[in-house]
């Protein structure tokens, strides 16, 4: 009797701390929005920021993109060759590169490089006092360090992303052209044929809300992480995992609402 | 009230009148009482997680108090807007234990942040010549290249007190500002504190737990005990009682 009494205690403590966490998340997020959209605006900071997501990340984006674009066209070959259908390749491979790969494949890149890195800055300087010292010289850090990453991010993941299927058509192409003589123009005339502006559109918005999680869920973490060095490496992790998880989620609820207005 | 000394007809800079304070259960100030005077060092001494930090992060309006009236440059702190209490934080300077430094600014651009952010129409000519100002007031001209990793424990402290300076303060809130710095250098930081005092007229708090500071620095001094200013004096008013707790602290102090 008494032991349940405890097991109940402990399960509603669980509860209110969880219920107690979402409620601090949805105050950060409603926080962004009020003062992201008054002066002043940082623009410089915010341009340093796009600077530092797209070097960070382009490298390992480009690579990824070339070796996914390769390897996609490479295992797609065999079972369109048994219909006799390999000039759909480059269709279908633009398709599943704009609609689904480059957009996803950005994501948890940037999930990784530049979620983690930001938790991890942000965390040092709340852990070492600096966000308290920004705060005691009437600096909003808020605005500083938070408003302009979170903007840098949603600018900086859509564009990361549009390069990235770029780069993964060309991977594609690459592979073609090794095996068939198709030109360049021919690949993207026959690629492009099947892609709508739902199609570009809805990557777009995907990658849009892919970069403002990346950049308030990295911020969110490191703006709360708790003193001591554990905080840190705990908020860099956490703000990837939570990234992450975010990022699937939000990919299945917008394929599914692009599916909605292209069978509409 | 009793706690409270007052100076010949100085009104105070700094006020505080029944301030509670407590996390959770746990109280950690009860009832205190404090007058700070124009011009003055008040050195606040007690042992570690006696609760020195809590009591001038509650003056900068970092933490709110339970209960109490903070005034600090005659204005109610808790009872501010968030723009008047940055008009406000822009007159006070505070020293953060740790020091603070931005990591990821040199030290010429840890000095320059706090100026570009706060007086937008300062010009480049005017910026420059305060960071020469200030890191010469600290000595460590020298190093207005090199970036906070780079420096020791003691120019750290010395860099954010610089820091602090910049805005030209009239009130200095310092953390424990010889924490973890060898005899000498504690000697090179009380010194400085004591020349700041003299070049900008500041009315200063500095929180500690080594007598060798209180005893440089300290105009007056007040005794953080279980809570509570146990005692408000001169340095050897102080230690001249025989309570048992007081004398503990100061002869563990001595022996270390
Ligand atoms: N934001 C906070 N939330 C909860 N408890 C806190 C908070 N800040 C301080 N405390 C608690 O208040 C007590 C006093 O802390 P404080 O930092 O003021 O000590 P201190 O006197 O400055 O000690 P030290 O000399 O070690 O710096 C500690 O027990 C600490 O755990
Ligand atoms: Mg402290």
């Amino acid at each position: 009797m008494k032991n349940s009494r405890q097991h109940k205690k402990v399960f509603t403590k669980a509860l209110d701390a969880y219920f107690a966490g979402v409620y601090k998340a949805y105050k950060f997020v409603a926080r962004f929005f009020k003062e992201a959209f008054r002066p002043p605006f940082h623009v410089g900071e915010i341009i340093n920021q796009c600077y530092v997501i797209g070097v960070k990340s382009l490298p390992l984006i480009a690579l990824t993109g070339f070796i996914t674009g390769i390897v996609f066209t490479k295992q797609s070959r065999p079972s369109l060759s048994e219909f006799g259908a390999t000039s759909w390749l480059p269709s279908l491979i633009s398709i599943a590169i704009v609609r689904a790969l480059a957009s996803l494949i950005t994501a948890l890149i940037c999930a990784g490089k530049v979620g983690s890195s930001i938790g991890a800055e942000l965390g040092s300087m709340k852990v070492t006092e600096q966000i308290d010292a920004m705060e005691v010289s009437a600096i909003n850090p808020f605005k500083y360090l938070v408003v302009t990453r979170v903007i840098a991010a949603t600018i900086t993941v859509p564009v990361l992303g549009l390069f990235c299927g770029f780069v993964a058509l060309m991977g594609s192409y690459f592979n073609v052209h090794s095996i068939e003589a198709v030109s360049l123009v021919s690949f993207f005339k026959n690629g492009f044929a099947t892609i709508t502006f739902l199609d570009v559109g809805s990557a777009l918005v995907k990658s849009t809300v892919f970069g403002f999680t990346i950049g308030i869920i990295g911020t969110y973490k490191g703006y709360n992480a708790v003193k001591g060095t554990r905080g840190v490496g705990q908020a860099a992790n956490e703000a990837v995992v939570l990234a992450m998880f975010l990022i699937f989620v939000e990919e299945i609820v917008i394929v599914q609402m692009a599916n909605w207005i292209r069978y509409f | 009230m009793e706690n409270v000394e007052s100076k010949t007809g100085n009104e105070a800079v700094i006020s505080i009148r029944g301030l509670y304070k407590s996390f959770g259960e746990e109280p950690i100030l009860k009832d205190i009482n404090l007058d700070v005077f124009k011009g003055e060092n008040m050195v606040v001494l007690g042992r570690s997680g006696a609760g020195k930090s809590v009591l001038i992060k509650i003056l900068i309006g970092m933490l709110p108090p339970d209960k109490g009236v903070i005034k600090v440059l005659g204005q109610q702190v808790d009872k501010l807007s968030g723009k008047e209490l940055d008009a406000l934080r822009l007159r006070i300077g505070f020293s953060f234990q740790s020091s603070a430094l931005y990591d990821s600014m040199s030290v010429r651009q840890n000095l320059e942040f706090p100026l570009i952010m706060n007086l937008k129409d300062m010009s480049k000519a005017d910026i420059k010549q305060s960071v020469d100002e200030v890191l010469d007031a600290v000595g460590l001209t020298e190093k207005i290249d090199e970036m906070p990793s780079d420096l020791s424990g003691g120019q750290r402290k010395r860099i954010g007190i610089a820091r602090t300076l910049i805005l030209k303060p009239e009130v200095m809130l310092y953390d424990e500002p010889t924490s973890g710095l060898d005899p000498v250098t504690c000697e090179e930081i009380n010194e400085l504190i004591n020349e700041v005092q003299q070049k900008y007229n500041t009315t200063s708090i500095i929180i500690t737990h080594d007598l060798t500071c209180a005893k440089e620095t300290g105009d007056r001094v007040a005794m953080l005990l279980d809570g509570q200013f146990f005692k408000v004096g001169k340095f050897e008013e102080i230690f001249a009682s025989d309570n048992e707790k007081i004398r503990s602290f100061f002869n563990y102090n001595f022996i270390q």
